[in-house]
């Protein structure tokens, strides 16, 4: 290990202006005071050196390993923590930015602490055995978050949880979702942050020890201890972060260190890092200035960073890898938007972290988010859109309407959870099925698969075709029932991750006094729909079994379906999602948190749809449901720009915690030349924002192309494709999942 | 050149529904279009075609009978829906089928697209009825795409069932009226992709005005299963996409007379 000093004669601040930021944790103020926006276009950018390349391929060697075994090693002897592991290192000599989750790249660290089940079936799974000693630690003295969870669930939500009305709740690993402000460690360095975290702690002693205050007091001691503990995991690779950075290197070493130690304690399903790009640039602007820095050796810093952030790894469940398919960990990196003055925020470092696809080739992760305004400079929407056509690893959010509410420095949380960065937090709530919720309002609570009663107190339709007024309010009803059930679920969830699983790291690197979102959310939203107005429009015929469970349908006529900007429908879409989220906010919250919902499925649309019946709409049993806010495929018949304007009419207030939609274009079919592309699909994204989209991710892929990676995985080691939310390798989703995004990407139309 | 006393071929009349309304029969829209025009297209595909070209990929649309029978209004409206977006991103553009079989339909959707919505208009055509039509009507026209489908006469009529000349003259016209256009020429191995025609196009094509363009489409089956649904024998089943150095080969011939050619 080398021992990295710092050079004295720099003062950390020097050239910095703004005074604000400097009494007290301010980082937003440090940005808006000192970032140099850039208007100007991609020709400044340059490409990687031989030493990126020499690194990358030593990287790309180890994930080709990986591949063929599954999971490349695990560190089953230690349950994991800030300062578990040794230093590790792919090749020391080469690296710039050093650091990685335990003693040896992509070896996966165990964190029993969010359950220990889990971590067994994990290790199991890929035929590692679980050390004795973590073993009785968890199993005899120590309780885990999952147990408390299953220690306090009710009947009824292990029926939800068991017949899938409700899935993918964080019950047995990290809730994720949580990003902690870590550029604050390189500005402030870690002597500051404690002493302030001190300070907050100190504040709290005036009055009676009430519940609130004793909670807060052991999170602040533990949120101390954590910081205490990230500056000896800095000091195993070498390095003293007490203090500030003083240099860009050291500012993107400091905040890698603080998310570092992030994604040692915790393994949250989604592990963003918030929003660093145009933070680093000051420094990087400051070093140049002063010659310290080149282009080259600039951009070599943001490919090192990049290169560690490709290598974040979890150990999973075979169970898990089908509700989120790929191997995901949301290292999303939010990008580019515009500040509250005016002035963009896009500085040249958006530039070079998106120009990582090409230096070190496409790849999903980091999950590279671009906070899309129609004002951006129109260099940098069109290096977006050429980035997206040539690599599909590009998701976009409207910075319009999210800096409206969240101001000019949230990012991006997983897929769509935008979050003012060390300000805010999320209790992360999955999603439930709102298309199996009309089965059962339609069963009077009957599971349509099983048979089993799951909503007790409800009488069926009876009926031989389907009445849109009693359809309703016997939906109505049955959300009622779903919404009461899942915020138990959530509540209990979240008490016990506190309690058992803090996050002591990513909240020390948060203020004090936080807002706190209840994130639920909603799947199934386009089957929902359609099949109201299957109901209303035309005639739906139920088919019911012996026992009188309606088990299909028959639809005589015609309905308008969601996704040809038809308001008959697309105001049953909306409905729906204003009428769940009402439900959702009579309800008393953990942590007096503000309810929000999502309409997002990740790439659990398989798995719901596996779960749910036939349904009224004509989807069949087992059949996919379209990924998040998306049409049905095949339904929205009128081209995309309609269907994105279906999408765009979801009220985002009534979904705050993001509305998530994916399109795919062929590059033959976004137009004739690479500028006519480049063009078309700017135009595009500024359309979908202007008319209050939120989120979309861009695929331009040939159908080919994927055909014959599903064949020859090996020769397409980096083919990205985004699905709902995240990126993912192609080659490293499921045969089913594959054919899924095949047959809802390229349905021919005429 | 060969004179006409007569016009080839017949316009549909115009058709007004009981309540006065003009209408026409339209075989669909898609509101993405990005390859019909500049930029993002609406594009409505009219029905009802005379040719019947070997490679056609919408053979679904010939009968004019079979379309949708659709109000002015209505269209107008449905394409209101994405003014605003079109105006910064692209415009209309009415394809088919032969859009100029129902001139008069078509004419009054460009006049108020033009006139009410503001939008960019383009006409994706043959030419074949063009002379039908007085050089005003094309005043509410911003752009023709042209297809000229070979420029041998009678390679043309095996190929399309239609004589070449109305659209040669069609193109001079243009020329001369100085309209924008982009030739748009399919290729299809073994069919168009002969040396010598295509030189002969592209010194016909460099003496026009206004070509802003000229695509070389290649010719593609994804048309195929229409042809089995109607029951029509797709007589081009075993011929392949071109190749690249093909396709390559071809623009360069274009590029050559400095035409702007993808």
């Amino acid at each position: 290990m080398k021992i990295h000093e710092t050079d004295i004669s720099l003062e950390a601040w020097r050239g910095f202006v703004g005074n604000e930021w400097q009494n007290g944790v301010a980082v937003r103020d440090f940005i808006q005071a000192n970032y140099t926006p850039y208007v100007g276009d991609d020709s400044f950018l340059v490409s990687s050196t031989p030493r990126t390349q020499q690194l990358w391929n030593k990287v790309t060697a180890l994930i080709a390993a990986e591949r063929i075994k599954g999971v490349l090693d695990v560190s089953a002897d230690i349950g994991t923590s800030i300062i578990a592991h040794d230093a590790g290192y792919i090749d020391e000599n080469l690296e710039l930015i050093v650091g990685l989750q335990t003693d040896a790249p992509l070896k996966r660290a165990i964190v029993p602490n969010g359950g220990l089940r889990m971590v067994q079936s994990g290790l199991e799974a890929y035929g590692f055995k679980l050390d004795a000693n973590v073993e009785t630690a968890f199993g005899l003295y120590r309780k885990d978050h999952n147990q408390g969870v299953f220690d306090v669930y009710s009947p009824d939500i292990l029926a939800c949880r068991k017949s899938g009305i409700i899935t993918g709740l964080p019950d047995a690993y990290g809730r994720g979702r949580i990003v902690g402000d870590y550029r604050r460690v390189a500005l402030y360095g870690v002597d500051f942050l404690i002493k302030d975290k001190k300070r907050e702690k100190s504040e709290l002693d005036v009055g009676e020890f009430s519940e609130t205050i004793l909670r807060t007091r052991e999170e602040l001691s533990e949120q101390i201890r954590a910081l205490a503990e990230l500056k000896q995991m800095a000091l195993k690779y070498g390095f003293d972060i007490s203090q500030s950075a003083k240099t860009a290197q050291e500012a993107i070493q400091w905040t890698y260190f603080g998310y570092l130690a992030a994604i040692k304690e915790q393994n949250g399903a989604a592990m963003s890092i918030g929003r660093i790009s145009s933070f680093l640039d000051i420094y990087i602007e400051r070093d140049i200035q002063e010659g310290r820095l080149n282009e080259t050796a600039a951009q070599e810093l943001i490919d090192d960073l990049v290169i560690k952030l490709r290598m974040v790894r979890f150990l999973r469940t075979p169970e898990y890898d089908q509700l989120f398919s790929g191997d995901p960990t949301w290292v999303t990196e939010s990008i580019g938007g515009m500040s509250e003055d005016g002035r963009t925020l896009v500085t040249k470092n958006s530039f070079r972290v998106l120009n990582t696809l090409y230096n070190l080739g496409a790849a999903p992760e980091p999950n590279l988010t671009v906070l899309w305004s129609v004002k951006m400079p129109q260099g940098f929407k069109e290096f977006c859109s050429k980035v997206s056509i040539e690599t599909s690893a590009i998701q976009y959010e409207s910075d319009d309407l999210m800096r409206e509410h969240w101001g000019d420095d949230y990012a991006i949380a997983c897929c769509v959870s935008a979050m003012r960065v060390g300000k805010q937090m999320q209790f992360f709530g999955a999603r439930c099925n709102l298309a199996k919720t009309m089965l059962y309002a339609i069963n009077g609570g009957v599971d349509e698969k099983s048979g089993v009663k799951i909503a007790h107190g409800f009488t069926p339709i009876t009926s031989e075709y389907l009445d849109y007024d009693e359809v309703i309010v016997k939906f109505d009803s049955m959300m009622d029932w779903l919404a009461t059930t899942y915020v138990k679920a959530l509540n209990a969830i979240h008490y016990m991750h506190d309690k058992y699983h803090y996050e002591r790291i990513e909240m020390a690197l948060h203020d004090r006094d936080i807002l706190r979102t209840m994130a639920c959310g909603i799947a199934g939203l386009s089957v929902a729909a359609d099949s109201l107005s299957a109901i209303k429009y035309a005639k739906v015929k139920v088919i019911r079994d012996e026992n009188g469970i309606a088990t299909d349908f028959e639809i005589e006529g015609e309905y308008p379906a969601y996704g040809n900007d038809d308001d008959r429908v697309d105001q049953l879409a909306v409905w729906l999602v204003e009428t769940f989220m009402d439900k959702i906010r009579r309800h008393k919250m953990y942590r007096d948190s503000t309810p929000t919902q999502s309409v997002l499925t990740i790439t659990s649309n398989v798995v719901y749809g596996k779960k749910t019946g036939n349904t009224p709409d004509g989807r069949r049993s087992g059949e996919p449901f379209a990924p998040g806010a998306n049409p049905m495929s095949g339904r929205d018949t009128s081209g995309f720009v309609a269907s994105g304007a279906s999408v765009a009419k979801l009220p985002y207030d009534a979904a705050l915690d993001g509305i998530s939609w994916t399109a795919t274009s062929t590059p033959d079919s976004l137009g004739h030349t690479i500028a006519d592309r480049v063009t078309n699909l700017t135009n595009c994204l500024d359309g979908f924002c202007g008319a209050n989209g939120f989120h979309v991710n861009v695929n331009v892929l040939n159908k080919d192309t994927l055909l014959d990676a599903m064949n020859h995985p090996e020769n397409y080691p980096q083919l990205t494709i985004r699905v709902s939310g995240y990126a993912v390798n192609f080659i490293k989703l499921s045969h089913e999942q594959q054919l899924d995004v095949i047959n809802r990407t390229f349905h021919i139309h005429s | 050149m060969q004179h006409h006393v007569k016009p080839h071929g017949v316009i549909a009349p115009a058709s007004v529904d009981e309540s006065g309304k003009l209408s026409g029969f339209i075989h669909s829209f898609d509101t993405g279009g990005a390859v019909d025009g500049p930029g993002m297209r609406f594009v409505l595909f009219v029905s009802g075609c005379q040719f019947q070209c070997l490679y056609c990929h919408n053979p679904d649309t010939w009968k004019m009978h079979n379309g949708k029978m659709t109000h002015v209004d209505d269209i107008v409206a449905e394409i209101a829906k994405y003014a605003h977006f079109l105006r910064f991103a692209g415009g209309l553009t009415i394809s088919g089928g032969e859009p100029l079989m129902q001139a008069y339909f078509i004419g009054e959707i460009f006049y108020r697209v033009k006139h009410e919505l503001k939008l960019h208009t383009a006409l994706d055509t043959q030419g074949f009825l063009a002379e039908h039509l007085e050089d005003d009507w094309f005043e509410n026209v911003d752009l023709v795409l042209l297809d000229i489908k070979h420029i041998d006469l009678e390679k043309y009529e095996a190929l399309t069932s239609k004589p070449l000349q109305p659209t040669l003259d069609f193109a001079r016209r243009l020329s001369a009226m100085k309209k924008p256009m982009w030739i748009r020429y399919v290729l299809v191995p073994g069919y168009t992709d002969d040396f010598n025609d295509v030189e002969k196009l592209a010194d016909f094509i460099a003496t026009l005005h206004g070509v802003e363009r000229v695509e070389v489409l290649p010719f593609h089956k994804m048309g195929e299963h229409k042809w089995d649904d109607l029951g029509l024998n797709f007589h081009l089943k075993d011929v392949s996409p071109p190749s690249p150095e093909l396709l390559n080969r071809v623009i360069g011939q274009f590029q050559k007379r400095g035409l702007f050619t993808c």
